[in-house]
């Protein structure tokens, strides 16, 4: 195909962009920034905002920078005395609807309306603040909601309803009564809304943030009578870094191990290790079904509690499809309230274990049924997702960059490379690979063959035909809800022709990338933080000695002395769970 | 318009599948039917209620947060049941000036609502209006289809009370 170019200049400066470009982008592929509030790089313009305006040479009007695309032979002005003075007034509107709450607000420092008042040099409030009153939403435990902090970009309803395809947030009314809202006078925990927590990763402001429970974790830590100890997800590792000035990526495992004991954990584990345990008996299940035809195909990984939730609500004929296996995280909590407390002598009654988690949704899954519960108390007591950490470690004069690396703890810390890299989409399902072909073959994949790389990278939907000894595995893997919808109608047509089923194994995460782009991960990520993240569980996969699961020794420990084999009846108790259909609102 | 509100329980399933049926089928393959549907709807009861709309959500395969969208973007949509009288006050430029502001906030004092509420018991529903063309008669207003012109505040518990009794019609 050959793509059409368009030739123009930006403040002088000759730029040459594929067709269709927009003079937002076109200037920033020539180091201009024009700022903007309401478009964000993940999504579609809204021209919303009014900030982005230019000038045209031969035309009186200022286009929007975002909604406009770049034409042959235009001339652009980008920054002039009178776009400022415009640009500023446009804050200043933006500024009289908005409270004065900087101070106490889950944005502060990192609020993107914030920034642009501080650029801007704005020191007054030049027009009369008019700013609603209307009540926050804390309903569901997960995210916040303050209408009153809202400046009507639309980046939350436009990641809601088009790349989450959930719904659960819109725009009601018109004009100076636009509000962003569930439908109907609704509470989130009523309406549709998974948890998945991009409504905040995008908003510019603190109008959505995620429920801080710092505190809370902060108090079980001077607790005497609390033995407390952490998990850290895969992804967290290689996104951390960059809430303290590292590039995307950089992958402080063994930093933050380290940062974990000086915070007064007595003991440190890596959810890399459950997400190994998680395999064990996924893959095993995987086996079960496809090989000995025990139970439906295909089989749907369930390890996202924002996914698991939109299935249960918009999908639930998939329910039996669903592995039983629990999330890592779950299955690192009911270990370490079992296993662990046992080996240990520690009494699970004051085992309180907290997860970090690159997830809003978690916070959810915590109680989510009443098998979240099997060691006989709650699981994991708290999540706190990357960037609560971050701020627990800021609050605690603990100079992290600073710190040696250290190890985690064993029993529950040893990780191969197929756990690290379930923070990445299509992690899982190469991970669950690697051990379902030693499941039927008896051999390990060895040298290249280990890694399934049809099933990396960011493309919305990514399918592959899997050979294990001359069977064919035909396997789907999907992120960012509104690709699932597609994938899961071609098995039901299939269904409803009576037809095979034309994916064995379907791989789904909530949020674009993976975890690595979960809601609860740093602020500022877009498709380029996205893959540097992926690149570091990559690299992290490839360093690691093992590189299945079932090759990982605490894992082959934890069996022989513990669980017995996958989906033994003990294992079944602590380490599977099961799904129900649910209703889409509840009022 | 027939305001008849649904004579059924709200959570008969059933009932509202069959009420909300006709109204879709007519439009049904149409572009841009919603807004048909969702007039056809409230032209029937007077207001879009809640259950119809999460009916329709299902049957037209629309997010229940975009029909919403839609109810909430035109002001001639009602979510509620109106009221059994209907007073709509003109606040338009002749009758602003003449008062308007003051018979509006006098009419909610005494009927305990804001514009665009209806009573508790459903007796009233208070609404302000742009211009009937009755500028002649400013400060208006319009009770149920009756037009009364130069009104005082002195006058507003009379005609309150004539047209709840039937007197005023």
């Amino acid at each position: 195909m050959i793509q059409r170019i368009v030739n123009a200049t930006i403040n002088g400066i000759p730029v040459s962009v594929p067709y269709g470009t927009s003079i937002l982008d076109a200037a920033r592929a020539v180091q201009v920034k024009i700022p903007v509030l309401c478009k964000h790089p993940d999504l579609g313009a809204t021209a919303a905002c009014g900030l982005c305006i230019v000038r045209i040479a031969g035309s009186q009007k200022m286009p929007r920078a975002c909604a406009t695309p770049l034409e042959n032979g235009m001339e652009i002005f980008t920054h002039d005395g009178e776009l400022t003075e415009i640009r500023r007034s446009v804050i200043e509107l933006i500024l009289s609807n908005h409270p004065s709450e900087c101070l106490s607000c889950g944005r502060n420092t990192n609020c993107e309306l914030q920034t642009l008042a501080a650029e801007f040099g704005i020191r007054q409030d030049s027009i009369e603040r008019y700013v609603r009153d209307l009540p926050q939403d804390a309903s569901n435990g997960s995210i916040i909601i303050d209408f009153n902090k809202c400046i009507k970009c639309g980046r939350c309803v436009q990641v809601c309803q088009e790349v989450q395809d959930v719904w659960a947030l819109s725009f009601l009314e018109r004009g100076i009564n636009t509000r962003m809202a569930p439908a109907g006078d609704i509470l989130l925990s009523e309406s549709p809304c998974i948890k998945c927590g991009q409504c905040a990763a995008h908003c510019p402001t603190g109008a959505i943030v995620e429920n801080d429970e710092t505190a809370a974790v902060w108090a079980a830590l001077r607790d005497p009578e609390k033995h407390c100890t952490v998990q850290i997800a895969p992804s967290v590792r290689v996104a951390l870094g960059e809430e303290f000035g590292y590039p995307p990526g950089t992958n402080l495992t063994k930093k933050i191990y380290a940062v974990m004991r000086r915070l007064g954990f007595k003991a440190v584990f890596d959810t890399n290790f459950s997400a190994d345990l998680t395999i064990m008996e996924e893959a095993n299940e995987f086996v079960e079904r496809f090989a000995k035809g025990k139970g439906e195909l295909p089989l749907i990984t369930s390890c996202c509690p924002a996914w698991t939730d939109y299935m249960e609500k918009f999908h639930h004929d998939f329910v039996d499809n669903f592995s039983t296996a629990k999330s890592p995280q779950q299955m690192m909590g009911v270990m370490a309230k079992t296993y662990y407390s046992e080996k240990m002598g520690i009494d699970p009654a004051k085992h309180y274990q907290v997860s970090i988690m690159p997830c809003t949704a978690k916070k959810y899954e915590l109680e989510r049924d009443e098998e979240m519960f099997a060691s006989g108390y709650q699981d994991v007591d708290i999540t706190l997702t990357t960037r609560e950490l971050a701020r627990m470690i800021k609050q605690s004069g603990i100079a992290f960059e600073e710190l040696a690396d250290e190890e985690a703890d064993s029993i529950l810390g040893t990780y191969s490379g197929a756990g690290t890299i379930f923070g990445a989409t299509g992690g899982v399902m190469e991970a669950a690979i690697r051990t379902a072909y030693y499941f039927v073959t008896n051999e390990s994949l060895e040298g290249d063959a280990i890694n399934v790389t049809p099933v990396r990278g960011l493309e919305g939907v990514k399918i592959a035909d899997v050979d294990i000894k001359g069977t064919q595995v035909k396997v789907a893997v999907a992120h960012g809800m509104a690709n699932v919808g597609k994938v899961l109608g071609e098995v039901r047509d299939a269904r409803k022709a009576g037809k095979e089923t034309p994916y064995h194994f379907i791989e789904v995460m909530a949020c674009p990338g993976g975890c690595i782009g979960g809601g609860g991960q740093p602020y500022h990520t877009d498709i380029h933080t996205r893959m540097q993240r992926a690149a570091g569980l990559y690299n992290d996969d490839e360093k690691c000695a093992a590189r299945c699961s079932h090759e990982n020794p605490e894992i082959k420990q934890v069996y022989k002395e513990y669980l017995g084999h996958p989906n033994s009846e003990k294992a079944h108790k602590l380490l599977h769970t099961h799904y129900k259909a649910k209703k889409v609102y509840l009022k | 318009m027939k305001t008849a509100p649904l004579t059924f329980p709200i959570d008969d399933v059933e009932r509202v599948e069959v009420e909300v049926e006709p109204h879709v089928e007519k439009w049904q393959d149409q572009e841009g039917n919603l807004i048909m549907i969702l007039h056809s709807i409230q032209n029937e009861h007077g207001y879009v209620p809640r259950e119809i709309s999460m009916e329709l959500s299902a049957l037209l395969e629309i997010p229940l947060a975009r029909i919403y969208e839609v109810i909430t973007f035109y002001h001639y949509f009602k979510l509620v049941p109106p009221g059994k009288h209907n007073v709509a006050v003109c606040n338009g430029t002749a009758c602003y000036l003449k008062g308007a502001p003051q018979l509006i906030a006098d009419l909610e004092r005494k009927l305990s609502i804001k514009e665009g509420e209806t009573t508790e018991d459903r007796e009233f529903h208070l609404e302000t209006v742009r211009c009937i063309g009755c500028c002649g008669m400013a400060p208006a207003m319009v009770v149920d289809e009756k037009t009364h012109g130069r009104i005082k505040i002195s006058d507003l518990q009379g005609i309150l009370d004539e047209t709840k009794k039937g007197g005023v019609k």
